[in-house]
């Protein structure tokens, strides 16, 4: 299980938490049990089947994108955070 | 072997000596090069006017900048002819054709009541206010010259543009553009500190400018009342600055300032907020990512709430702007490790910091190594939603 770090932006899809310990060994399957409990993340996050361009998400610190991607290992206890765009000012 | 001052007559045999009054005249023909040999304390506090500095040490190094046709004529001083006897010879053996030293020196200068020239440093009321400054070894003088010769431009005069434009103009900062098209409005005053009840319906530029100057006379505030387009953006960056502070708060003009700062090769400062949490970092072309790079198409609008619709915790942007305030500051000063490539998370409510690594994507379509836009666009469009087809 690890826990994944909720944005303020997505917390009114996740009943308002901060952090949601998810299963899974990869991204993807983090964020298919995280979609999964909580359905409306899903346009937040995907787009066409594959992240979104406005969101980000980061293992220990590295955005997967310069990694494996959706296919980026995940061990229990990684730090897990997604980042969605956000503008204000 | 001969005593120092065996040497000294020896050497102002050797040379030619002017006195202060025959100097003076040459100086007032402009036909003469005047090199103040002294140490750079002795230099600050006074010396001839249009002279140039060139310690004694780095005489033979820097002379040939200061004079490059060895004919001109050079007259050189120190405090009272010694050091410069020696300098004037070093010249001769160098080749220049036409060197004295100012006997007497500099006291006997003063002593005739000919003008001085205080240093082009800080002035004493300016020691004063920035001496806290002047106090770190890393900003001391030099640095705080720095910054009185520095030019930020900021992106908005709300949220994150208040504290950043209060610390810059407090640090002495010497030009602050701020851009900002809206009126002060009674639910801004929660957080945008720049502002104040009785500004009520005053153009935020105005009031941002009133504000700064109160607090600091030196900085110059130049107002932009208009809102960040691809018309204007051009003429605003044509005013010449040295970093953008971006505290937008909508997303077209977070893209626009992006684009336009790659491309004229400014760094940006990035902060946004919302709610209890916020985000900096400093985008720095050609040595770290862009805002493309991090976020290579802005949300839907439906699924990116602005503060004016989600809220934010009023002491945040206090924070966020404050932290682009010091990024703006190392940046001018040239020290420290700025937020190039990190991108730094704040949650007020946690009390806690932390940081993602950003990297530069090759393909990015603004800063990457085969770039696909490469002017402006219609940033309202695309962040309107218009999604490509899959």
């Amino acid at each position: 299980m690890t826990k994944v770090r909720i944005p303020p932006t997505l917390r009114e899809q996740v009943d308002g938490e901060r952090e949601i310990p998810a299963d899974g060994d990869t991204v993807r399957e983090l964020l298919d049990d995280l979609m999964g409990r909580f359905p409306t993340l899903r346009r937040q996050l995907v787009q066409d089947g594959e992240l979104a361009p406005f969101v980000n998400v980061y293992v220990e610190g590295e955005d997967v994108r310069t990694l494996d991607g959706l296919e980026t290992e995940v061990r229990p206890g990684s730090t897990v955070i997604l980042l969605p765009a956000m503008a204000g000012g | 072997m001969s005593s120092y001052r065996e040497l000294l007559q020896q050497v102002r045999a050797e040379i030619s000596e002017l006195d202060a009054t025959r100097t003076r005249e040459l100086v007032e023909t402009g036909d003469v090069l005047v090199v103040d040999v002294r140490e750079q304390d002795e230099w600050d506090e006074g010396h001839i006017p249009g002279a140039v500095h060139i310690p004694r040490g780095y005489l033979e190094s820097r002379i040939e900048r200061a004079a490059p046709d060895p004919s001109r004529p050079i007259v050189l001083y120190c405090s009272a002819g010694n050091r410069s006897a020696f300098a004037a010879r070093t010249l001769d053996e160098l080749g220049y054709e036409d060197v004295s030293s100012l006997s007497g020196g500099f006291t006997d200068w003063k002593r005739n009541g000919f003008a001085v020239e205080l240093n082009a440093g800080l002035d004493a009321p300016r020691r004063a206010r920035y001496s806290r400054h002047l106090l770190i070894p890393e900003v001391g003088e030099e640095g705080q010259l720095k910054l009185l010769d520095a030019k930020a431009l900021l992106i908005g005069a709300g949220g994150l543009g208040s504290p950043a434009s209060l610390y810059l103009a407090a640090a002495g900062v010497g030009r602050l553009g701020i851009v900002d098209a809206d009126v002060v409005d009674e639910s801004n005053l929660q957080r945008q500190i720049v502002h104040s009840t009785e500004r009520l319906g005053e153009a935020k530029v105005e009031s941002a400018k009133r504000t700064i100057e109160a607090l600091n006379p030196d900085v110059q505030v130049i107002p932009y009342k208009e809102r960040l387009t691809s018309e204007n953006v051009e003429r605003i960056l044509a005013d010449g600055w040295d970093v953008i502070v971006d505290g937008a708060d909508n997303f077209p003009t977070r893209y626009l300032v992006n684009d336009a700062s790659v491309w004229h090769g400014i760094p940006v400062v990035h902060g946004s907020i919302y709610r209890f949490e916020g985000q900096v970092t400093v985008f720095k072309p050609g040595a770290g990512p862009c805002y493309r790079c991090l976020f290579p198409a802005p949300p839907p609008p439906e699924l990116a709430p602005s503060c004016a619709e989600g809220g934010v915790l009023g002491v945040l942007p206090g924070v966020i702007g404050s932290l682009q305030a010091n990024e703006a500051l190392k940046l001018a000063l040239g020290i420290g490790e700025p937020l190039v490539g990190r991108l730094l998370l704040f949650d007020a409510l946690a009390a806690e910091f932390s940081e993602v690594k950003l990297r530069r994507d090759p393909d990015c379509p603004v800063c990457g190594e085969h770039p696909t836009i490469t002017d402006y666009i219609d940033y309202v469009e695309f962040c309107a939603g218009t999604r490509e087809p899959a």
